[in-house]
């Protein structure tokens, strides 16, 4: 027993890094966001002008962040690939935002949020920032409120709410099934206003190719202008990275096809710790797959899951209509094994359900990849169902030309969210002095599962709240220092990498396209490193990345030149991202031996198939550091990543972990 | 089934362009439209047509991002009423089909390659006074406005506008009328938006203007092809709101 404890610390010691110190104060926890404001060093109103700051992204964080940070008085640097800042994929959200306002007077609270959000990431998340998040959350809501985001309202004329998975209190505000774009078009409109009061300047189809270095510190990145191909430098006083998740590392999710790793994984290469890559998030109700050319998958929003009842058949293979098989005959399985929440369990929790049924040879549908969502029984019938869920009715019945009024939707899980990122401490600072990472590109709230309603809150907390209070710190002690110009040495070296690398991909001329290659990353990364995954399958997953990177950089074929609007090109620079981002998210499900939230481990589950966690040897941050690379590596193909894991341990002073159960 | 696919393809935005037919086979009734794109040009890439493969707009591929968009045959994002490109599926076209695909066309809108248009303009209409001047911090407590149901509903339906410029293309005027006037009638109807709404109002009609868009006339062909269903008569409401505006004084600085 001795000799494990030993064991165990000399372990942990040797993951210790200096860098991964969260910073967060250290008393009472609904003080400590009033303690850091108050420790932060201040940048005078009248010098605020005097510092330049990039953000990257346009969504809920990156608009926010870069309204924000304009009405504040800095100077801003917004970039986005998309040819508006409003079509980031923020505007996808379909379900609500949670806030613990307790209007519903059901007993919500901060700390209840706080509690919930920590328990439904199964207790991987840090504490302080949780609790922060849940702070902020009421804000949110205020704010969203006075821009006229027009969230659905009770007859009284005040803001509704609804419950969601994972909560027993109803604290989530919704427009109806377009919440994400009610609220990025709120970010977005207090954005144009700083664009036209130019304290913002807008760049739109300009993707980010890689971050830039000087004496350490981020002093900004490059850019390729996605319509006349050039490649750009920007320097600034300090660099915010707000570039979403990486779900589209399995092809097929529920992502905008443009979704990438690519901003993220450039600050990694360039020495950004990465945290937690394996912690996706499989999201339980989509529409399944329906054939070979199919580009993506689309979500049906969770809401759905407060009135809908998930079954299948009984028997295997039951071939009779849905409407003709009586009650007793099917089986309700949330309901059966967890009767406390039902249909209304944690997303990963659905998930595993959904796919340990298909695998029994249960699913329905065509390939047997699917379960029933009914709303048969719900209150009021067709004419409730259509007032608060009219739209997604609609766009199911456009894409599988079923019709769900007269029989029960067809749902599978599929790839959603991504919790992991790169690592930021209280500060959202990264462990590059000066770079900032917000929104789904940081690791930070979620632990290993996110609840539903929690990215839209999270994204606006880190951009209108977080990051324009904590920046200050960094800035201030730049105060009276240019940034470095953009003729630098460093900016220069960095173009020529980005354009040898445009050149390397565009004189390749092999036989495969970009998309298959995509495709059958994709389908390795969903079998080995998807809802179940095991050391043997891992293994197996990065010798075949290994495999499909030569592949690629030795006979992919990317057609047209550099100098205009070239979509192939793009892919391309992401796909190749994404095929070495692959090999670290695989390696990450290696070394965290057990199950947790969305991480599930064939190997670490009990005799009912629920996760084990292991909190004994797994309560940590892991954080990857690869060694030994500049983004001049990126040719290699099959070559591994050298890669060192270090740990930022969890401490649990406030919500003990538990058994996470939903009985 | 096996469709033609009549194509505009133009090299870039000084190029005078061309229709070229291209042959797609294999295609099922679940692809959507931009599935069925993806196909032809993995076609074209492997096969090395001398245009290579088509430049498309498209991000979400769920109808709410509002990047994608056509002609197709002639009309706004194809045949299916309140859908954009990207939710059309291929089940309502039948084996031999010919179809003719087209990029918005309209002066505001200038091509940039193939079926890729230069939508700035909206931004630009949004940053004249398209928002609520509020400042991260400074809102009040959010139930302390309550909004009444109908001009909440009201609001919500002309917010859910997503800008992809249908009703631009639709319009023989190539006017902007539906897409400006659905951000006034979000913005206009809401208790917040009451102080800056005539300034507003005007500041958004200017900048319409002055990017080159035609004058609405009332044809309502944009409202036949809105994905999202913003209904005309929030163009009665801009017209309303914009003589007020003119009327009031200009005010005291």
């Amino acid at each position: 027993m001795t000799s494990t404890t030993e064991a165990t610390s000399t372990d942990q010691s040797r993951y210790f890094d200096s860098r991964l110190e969260s910073k967060a104060p250290t008393g009472p926890i609904e003080e400590r966001w009033d303690q850091r404001r108050f420790q932060v060093k201040l940048v005078n109103p009248a010098n605020k002008r005097r510092f330049h700051v990039i953000v990257v992204g346009s969504g809920l964080a990156g608009a926010a962040a870069a309204a924000t940070l304009g009405e504040l008085g800095y100077r801003v640097s917004n970039f986005c690939y998309q040819d508006s800042p409003r079509r980031a994929h923020s505007i996808a959200a379909q379900g609500g935002i949670n806030a613990a306002k307790n209007y519903q007077n059901d007993g919500d609270s901060i700390f209840r949020l706080f509690y919930d959000t920590v328990k439904g990431g199964d207790f991987r998340a840090r504490e302080s920032n949780v609790y922060r998040l849940a702070q902020l959350s009421v804000n949110i809501i205020d704010q969203a409120v006075a821009q006229g985001v027009p969230f659905a309202r009770d007859y009284a004329g005040l803001l509704d709410n609804r419950s969601f998975g994972g909560a027993q209190v109803s604290r989530t505000f919704y427009a109806a099934g377009q919440t994400g774009q009610q609220l990025l078009l709120g970010a977005y409109q207090a954005l144009e206003r700083q664009i036209a009061a130019r304290t913002v300047e807008m760049y739109t189809r300009h993707e980010m190719l890689d971050l830039v270095l000087t004496d350490g510190e981020a002093s900004g990145i490059v850019t390729r202008n996605l319509m006349t191909g050039e490649i750009e430098s920007h320097s600034a006083h300090a660099v915010v990275l707000a570039t979403g998740g990486y779900s589209n590392v399995f092809f097929l999710s529920t992502n905008a096809m443009g979704c990438n790793v690519t901003a993220i994984w450039r600050a990694h290469r360039r020495g950004a710790l990465m945290a937690n890559p394996c912690f996706t998030q499989i999201h339980p109700t989509c529409i399944p797959v329906h054939g070979e050319n199919q580009s993506k998958l689309t979500l049906m929003s969770e809401s759905l899951r407060n009135d809908g009842r998930i079954w299948v058949p009984k028997a295997a293979e039951d071939s009779r209509a849905p409407g003709d098989i009586p009650d007793e005959e099917r089986d309700y399985f949330l309901e059966r094994r967890y009767p406390a929440f039902g249909n209304l369990v944690p997303r990963d929790v659905a998930s595993r359900a959904a796919k340990a049924i298909c695998d029994e040879g249960r699913g329905v549908g065509p390939g047997g990849y699917g379960v029933f969502l009914d709303f048969r029984d719900t209150a009021g019938g067709a004419t409730a169902i259509a007032e608060k869920y009219g739209n997604l009715f609609e766009m199911y019945s456009k894409i599988t030309g079923e019709d769900p009024y007269s029989s029960p939707m067809r749902i599978y899980p599929a790839p959603h969210y991504t919790m992991g990122g790169l690592w930021v401490d209280y500060d959202l600072a990264s462990t590059i002095p000066g770079l900032f990472v917000l929104g789904e590109a940081n690791f930070s709230d979620h632990g290993a599962n996110r609840l539903g309603a929690s990215a839209l809150m999270q994204g606006l907390a880190d951009g209108y709240f977080v990051l324009p209070a904590t920046i200050s710190d960094w800035l201030a002690g730049k105060l009276g220092k240019q940034p470095v110009g953009t003729d630098a040495a460093e900016f220069r070296k960095a173009e020529t990498l980005v354009r040898e690398r445009t050149a390397q991909l565009l004189g390749n001329n092999g036989k495969r396209t970009v998309d298959s290659i995509h495709k059958e990353l994709g389908r390795v990364m969903w079998d080995y490193c998807g809802m179940a995954r095991s050391e043997e399958g891992l293994r197996k997953a990065i010798g075949e990345v290994q495999q499909l990177r030569r592949d690629f950089w030795s006979d992919v074929r990317v057609t047209g030149e550099g100098q205009h609007l070239n979509q192939e090109l793009e892919k391309a620079g992401r796909v190749a991202d994404f095929l070495e981002f692959a090999e670290l998210m695989c390696t990450d499900a290696m070394v965290r031996e057990e199950s947790c939230g969305g991480h599930f481990r064939l190997e670490h589950q009990t005799t009912e198939g629920e996760a084990r966690r292991d909190d004994e040897n797994f309560a940590h941050v892991t954080a990857w550091e690869m060694a030994g690379a500049g983004p001049e590596a990126g040719a290699d193909g099959a070559a591994p990543l050298e890669l060192i894991e270090r740990r930022e341990p969890l401490v649990a002073e406030y919500v003990q972990p538990s058994q996470r159960s939903y009985k | 089934m096996n469709l033609t696919l009549r194509v505009w393809r133009q090299a870039g935005p000084d190029d005078s362009g061309g229709f070229v037919d291209y042959r797609v086979e294999g295609v099922t009734e679940d692809m959507s439209f931009l599935e069925t794109l993806d196909l032809l040009n993995e076609s074209l890439i492997t096969s090395g047509d001398a245009h290579g493969p088509i430049a498309f707009d498209h991000d979400c591929r769920e109808g709410i991002c509002g990047q994608c968009g056509v002609m197709i045959d002639g009309v706004a994002h194809g045949p299916q009423p309140a859908t954009t490109t990207c939710q059309l599926h291929m089940r309502h076209y039948r084996d031999g089909d010919v179809i003719l695909v087209e990029p918005w066309r309209s002066a505001a809108f200038p091509v940039v390659r193939d079926l890729v248009v230069d939508r700035g303009a909206f931004d630009r209409i949004i940053a004249s006074g398209g928002y609520i001047s509020v400042a991260t911090g400074s809102a009040p407590e959010a139930n302390l406005t309550p909004v009444p149901r109908p001009q909440a509903d009201e609001s919500f339906t002309a917010a859910a506008c997503i800008g992809c410029g249908a009703c631009v293309a639709a319009c023989p005027n190539g006017a902007a009328q539906l897409y400006t006037a659905a951000k006034l009638t979000h913005l206009n109807v809401l208790p917040q938006g009451q102080p800056e709404r005539y300034e507003r109002t005007i500041a958004m009609v200017e900048a319409m203007e002055a990017e080159g868009f035609g004058n609405c006339t009332n044809h309502a062909e944009c409202e036949a092809v809105c994905p999202k269903e913003i209904p005309l008569g929030t163009i009665a409401k801009l017209n309303r709101d914009y003589i007020r505006a003119s009327l009031r004084a200009p005010a005291k600085t």
